[in-house]
Order: C-alpha cells, then structure tokens, then sequence
C-alpha cells in the first residue's frame, strides 16, 4: 500500500513522492510537508500571503483589538486634542496596571477553560493587609507588601483546593469567595473605614516614581528591541543548523522594527511627561516573565494542554490537581499585586476597594485582548491589550465630562462587541478548519 | 513478511479478573509476538477492553501469570506497563486540539535545554518520527484541531512510538473513521510491524481485521473461544467464534426457517 493514495485531499498534490514505507529519517529527509501550508517558508511574500489567508480564515490574533484602540483613540482625540497628550497617556499607562495586573491572572485561569469570580475582593484584601500592617501596626512596609503577595497566593490556593481536589465548580467557588473576602476585608479595615497609606512610602510609590533621567526610557526600548532580535536570531539560527523550517531574516527584522518603532514612540511619550512610571516597567516586567512561563516551559505546556483537554493531560502524566491549584494561586498572587498598585493610587485602603466594576474590567481586559473564554488559547500579552482599550475608554470618557452611568454602558458594548466578533472569527475558524 | 520469533513479547497465562460478582476473564490465554499483528475481537462485553486493561496496568489481574519476553512479570499499575515497552492507544485519542502536533507528540515529556522547552529539537525528532513512520501531515506546526481524524489518529499512535514501546495496544483504532482515514491509520499499523514490533489491535470491523492482522484472538464471555490464522479462516468462521455459533439469533433464525420449510 502507498501512502500516496491514502493520504488526505490536504496533501494529495505534494509533488515529492511518497516515502513509502522507507525509513529515511536519517537522511535528513525531512521536508516532505504540504508546500501550500508552509509558504511562509518561502520568505517574507510567503508570510505576507500567508497572513492574508490567516485573516481570510479567520485567524485575526491580535488585529481587532489594536484597530479597535486606534480607532478610539481617533475619536477621542477628535473630541478632545487633549487625549493624546503625552500627560493623559502617561496617566493612562499608570492607571492600567492595577487592573492589567489582575486581568494577567484572570488569563491564566481562562487558559484552563475556568473562572475567578473572586479576585475583585481578593485585591481589595491585600490592600487592607498593607494598610492595617504597615499603618495600624507600624510595620515595615516592604515586610507588608511581601505579607499581602503572600496571602493573594495562599488565598487563590485555597480555592483552587475546593475546585480542584474536591470537584467544586470553579464558579460557584470564586463567587464565595468574592462574597468571603469582601466581608474578610472590611472585617480588617474595621470601624473607620479607610486607612491612608503613607504618601512617600514603598507602596505609594509604586505608582508615583518616575524614572525621569531619559535614558531610562530609551535605555529599556533599545534594550527590549536588541533583547527580541537576538532570541529571534539565535531561535534561527538553531533552526536552521537543524535543518527545520525556519523565519526568514527579513522577517525578524521587519518584527524587530515594529517593536523598535513602538517602543521608542512609548519611550519618547513617556519623557515628554514625567519619565518612564515605575508602575509600567514592573508591569511589562510581569507580562515578560508570565509570557516566558507560559509559552517556553513545561509548566505553561501543562496550563494549555489542560485547557485543550484534560484526559488527555491526566493520561500524558500531567498532574491535574497540581497546575490547577498553582494556576488559582497565581491568579490570587496577582489579583493581590493589582491590589497594592490600585490602593496605591489613591494612596489609602478604603472599604469600595476591589469592588464596583473592577472585576468585570479584569475579566474584560483579557477577554477583550484576545483570550478564548473557552480554554487554551491566549497570552498575557491579551492583558496588555485589554486593559488600555478599557482604560482609555474610562479616561477619554473623563475628558469629556461623561459620567459613570454612560461609561458602564460603553465599556459594556466594547466587550459585547469583542465577544461577538470573537464567535465570529470562531465559526469562520471552524469552517476554514482551524478550529 | 511477517517474522515471528519463537517466544512471545508477551503472553497471557490462564489470567482471571473479577469485579465484585462478575467474573470478568476466566483464564484468559494469549500470545504476541514481535512483527506480528494480533487482532483481539469480540462482542460488546466479551472482555476485550478489561484484558487491554489487565496488560496495560489499569487492572491488576487477580489469578494467571503476565510473561514479558519469557519471564513472568507482575504489572501492577500503568507505571509498570511502560517501563516494559507497552504503549497504548485509546479509543478517545487523548490529543489536545489547541497544541501543535509537536507539542502533544512531547506533551508529558518534553525535552528541555537549561529548564526551557527545546522547541527545535522536539520538532527536527517529532519530523523524524513521522517521516519513519510515513505519517504526511501538512506541518508540524498546526494545531491538532486542523487534522482531519484519521490525521490524529495517526498522530496518537505516533506518540505512543516515542516511548520506543515493543508491544503497541490499539483500542478501536478506526472507529468513526472515514474510509481513507482508515486505510491511513491501517497503513501505519502495517509499519509498526514492519519495524518488529508487536501490536494488539482491538477492533469490530471484520475488514480492517481481514486487512492487517496476522492472527485473531477471540474473546466470548471472558473466554478465550479461538485463536485463529486470518490467512486460512474466512470471516463467517471467526464470525462464528465472536457470537458463539451454535446459540444465538442467527444460528436459531436459520434453524426455524429450515423447519418451516419442512
């Protein structure tokens, strides 16, 4: 029997003839693959045709979700020539890290197909910690921080533990301790309410420092550009000496220079203002590092397969109560993070902390940003992504006067917006077979 | 073209199970040898999936000896199993679509360089295996979601061969597959004995059975009914086997309409 005949319409018209029944590997005989799904190995006109099939087959990526950010930023600075002022988008930046914090987390459970209704409250405790340590009991605020990190992972884990080793459902889990938590939090402020943290300490900080030297902004635009070009480069080179199919150079180069072209518009908006905020770098930071775990080890490998499919992770030897109380705690660690950098911008721990619409935007950020509700697909990029269309709604909204009722309901029809053009692309997806 | 050594990869020895009340396998008897292909058939509750199940640990088996290659060996757990060489393919596949074929070739055993996934070289070994193993797939690259069935039923049992397994279990390999899908996946079953190992197909389909095994063992009522030659038996034969002949409505049918006849 010939595999020529029994082969799928897919490859029915590969020119190189079979291997039939010939173990040739040794040779290096590797490239008997479908020419027409792997023209991106034909340079860079391959990889443009192939992007337009991608989009064709409804493989959008990212591409909604930047069109949609500039086209408001388009209207709003139509409305008001103040929007794109280096002072808003600074501002902006600063503010969409206390909710991109939470929404990275949120991406890690949505990776596995589940929720965290939970990490609203989960915020507002770990500013409480802070603020009742650090101010009620004097004690060092770097200690405190630690302390509330701490417990945003001790907490996630406990609820990972109910779903996870006793079958719970994840939702109804989280919305507990959504309820728990809150009242856990105002149990901790206690009678008066709110506490106001130290205006020149660490936690403060955090959203207040500025590097202003401007070789601090530049300084990490190049360095993130040189940083991206060298793996690229070196991934293809390692490939290439494989002998499996690799980018081709003007393709990395034309990916580096997009970076480069945003990175340093980022840098040199930030220095027209106060400087590089220290809130941004520790969020890109996080975004690198979480980015890293997810799509280059083993554990990040295990975070997919168990959103793909869990009996299959369960039979590969994936240990499946693990990673799904680690992802909880990891989804707690950051909602506790977003915590400090949202009490820190407003300097105090009050009793409306982490409640209102802060959990909606968390889910919305990554929601909106690219990640599948339905598990496995997803990066924490997304986040990034997410939360400065949401955020710039909120603050082109403000410019404009327009108050909380109106901006509720806008943000709602963003992410109606987002969630439908994500089922679309999904059907499309299915049709073209990539789904 | 098929080159039996004399002793049996594996070989079962009056092996018994029971659950409870139910005697599930009453001295079950079997022999695998390398290069060969051995079909395991019968009804739906003969015991087919519970002596797949002993042999690849799940189920320990109560009574009876497991030899591995001559030498008894108790199999306790799927650890156990795979530490022998035993791989098995089930049913539901166990492939996650939205990983690339690379990725659930490797996943639970992912190769590493300095604590990072080595992608290069799981991909040059993950086109090398299925370049041995004539398995054409469009790219390695794609999620397994873009493959067609028969596609990913390739792509399971090419996974199982990274363990470098000597016996292979297929459990209904073909099933809710097209009829190219088919002749794919029978084709690959062809190739694992080629390269000397032993595979256990487990199947309803008499054809797929006729297409590639070398010997069918049958199972009725947790008994071994029959160890036949595919070369020399014909289909109603091992048929026969499987319902059990002599009593059943086909059997009973034929006889009435031959006394109405009368």
């Amino acid at each position: 029997m010939s595999t020529d005949n029994t082969s799928t319409s897919l490859d029915k018209d590969t020119s190189a003839p079979a291997v039939v029944d010939a173990p040739a590997a040794a040779d290096g005989a590797v490239t008997a693959v479908d020419p027409r799904l792997l023209v991106r190995e034909q340079g860079l006109s391959g990889y443009v045709s192939e992007f337009g099939r991608k989009l064709r087959a409804g493989d959008l990526g990212s591409l909604p979700v930047v069109v949609g950010l500039i086209v408001i930023c388009a209207i709003f600075q139509s409305l008001n020539s103040n929007f794109l002022s280096a002072e808003n988008l600074s501002n902006i930046s600063v503010a969409m890290v206390g909710t991109g914090m939470i929404a990275v987390g949120i991406v890690f459970v949505l990776l596995l197909g589940e929720i965290d209704l939970s990490v609203g409250s989960v915020s507002g405790v770990s500013g409480a910690i802070v603020a009742v340590l650090s101010v009620t009991h004097g004690m060092n605020e770097a200690l405190a921080l630690v302390i509330a990190i701490a417990s945003g992972a001790v907490i996630g884990a406990i609820h990972g533990f109910f779903f996870a080793r006793l079958g719970a459902p994840a939702f109804a889990v989280t919305l507990a301790g959504l309820l728990f938590w809150l009242g856990f939090m105002l149990q901790v402020l206690g009678d008066n309410g709110t506490i106001n943290l130290d205006s020149e300490g660490l936690v403060a900080q955090l959203t207040t420092y500025y590097f202003s030297d401007i070789a601090a902004a530049y300084g990490l635009a190049v360095l993130a550009v040189v940083v991206f070009f060298l793996t690229s480069f070196l991934e293809n080179r390692r490939r290439d000496a494989a002998g499996i199919p690799s980018r081709p150079l003007n393709e990395t180069l034309l990916r580096t220079g997009a970076l480069a072209v945003v990175a340093l518009a980022a840098a040199f908006m930030f220095n027209q203002y106060k400087g590089l905020p220290l809130a941004v770098v520790v969020f890109l930071a996080v975004l690198v590092l979480t980015d890293f775990v997810l799509r280059r080890t083993t554990y990040g490998r295990k975070v997919f397969a168990l959103g793909g499919s869990v009996e299959a992770s369960r039979r590969a030897g994936i240990n499946v109560t693990l990673i799904r109380v680690s992802v909880y705690s990891i989804a707690g660690t950051f909602a506790a993070v977003g915590g400090l950098f949202i009490a820190s911008k407003i300097a105090a721990a009050n009793q409306s902390a982490g409640t209102g619409d802060l959990l909606m935007n968390a889910i919305a950020a990554a929601v909106i940003g690219g990640t599948s509700l339905f598990g496995g697909r997803g990066r924490t990029w997304n986040a990034l992504l997410g939360v400065m269309v949401i955020t710039s709604i909120q603050y082109g909204l403000a410019l404009q006067g327009i108050a909380t009722p109106t901006q509720y309901m806008i943000t709602g029809g963003v992410l109606l917006a987002t969630v439908v053009i994500d089922s679309v692309t999904r059907k499309t997806q299915k049709t073209a077979g990539r789904a | 073209m098929v080159h039996v050594t004399a002793t049996p990869v594996l070989a079962l020895r009056g092996v018994s199970k029971r659950f409870g009340a139910v005697q599930a396998l009453t001295d079950v008897e079997l022999e695998v040898h390398p290069g060969e292909v051995v079909a395991l058939v019968g009804d739906n509750g003969a015991g087919k999936s519970t002596l797949v199940k002993t042999i690849a640990g799940v189920h320990p088996i109560d009574d009876g000896v497991i030899e591995w290659e001559g030498r008894p060996v108790s199999i306790g757990k799927p650890h156990d199993a795979q530490n022998l060489g035993v791989a098995t393919v089930y049913q539901d596949l166990a492939l996650c679509d939205n990983i690339d074929v690379v990725g659930n070739l490797y996943l639970g055993r992912e190769l590493r360089r300095w604590g990072v996934l080595d992608e290069v070289e799981m991909e040059r070994r993950s086109r090398e295996l299925l370049t041995t193993l004539s398995i054409r797939i469009p790219s390695v690259r794609i999620p397994i979601a873009s493959l067609s069935g028969g596609q990913r039923q390739t792509v399971a049992i090419a996974r199982s061969m990274l363990g470098e397994p000597k016996l292979v279990i297929l459990d209904e390999p073909t099933a809710a597959l097209g009829v190219e899908q088919t002749a794919q996946v029978l084709d690959l079953v062809e190739r694992l004995r080629e390269r000397g190992l032993a595979v256990l197909l487990i199947s309803h389909n008499m054809a797929d059975v006729k297409a590639v095994a070398d010997k069918v063992a049958v199972l009725r009522l947790g008994t071994n009914n029959g160890v036949f030659d595919v070369a020399t038996t014909s289909q109603e034969e091992i048929i026969a086997a499987i319902t059990g002949a002599t009593d059943n409505a086909v059997t009973r049918r034929a006889s009435r309409t031959v006394e109405v006849q009368k």
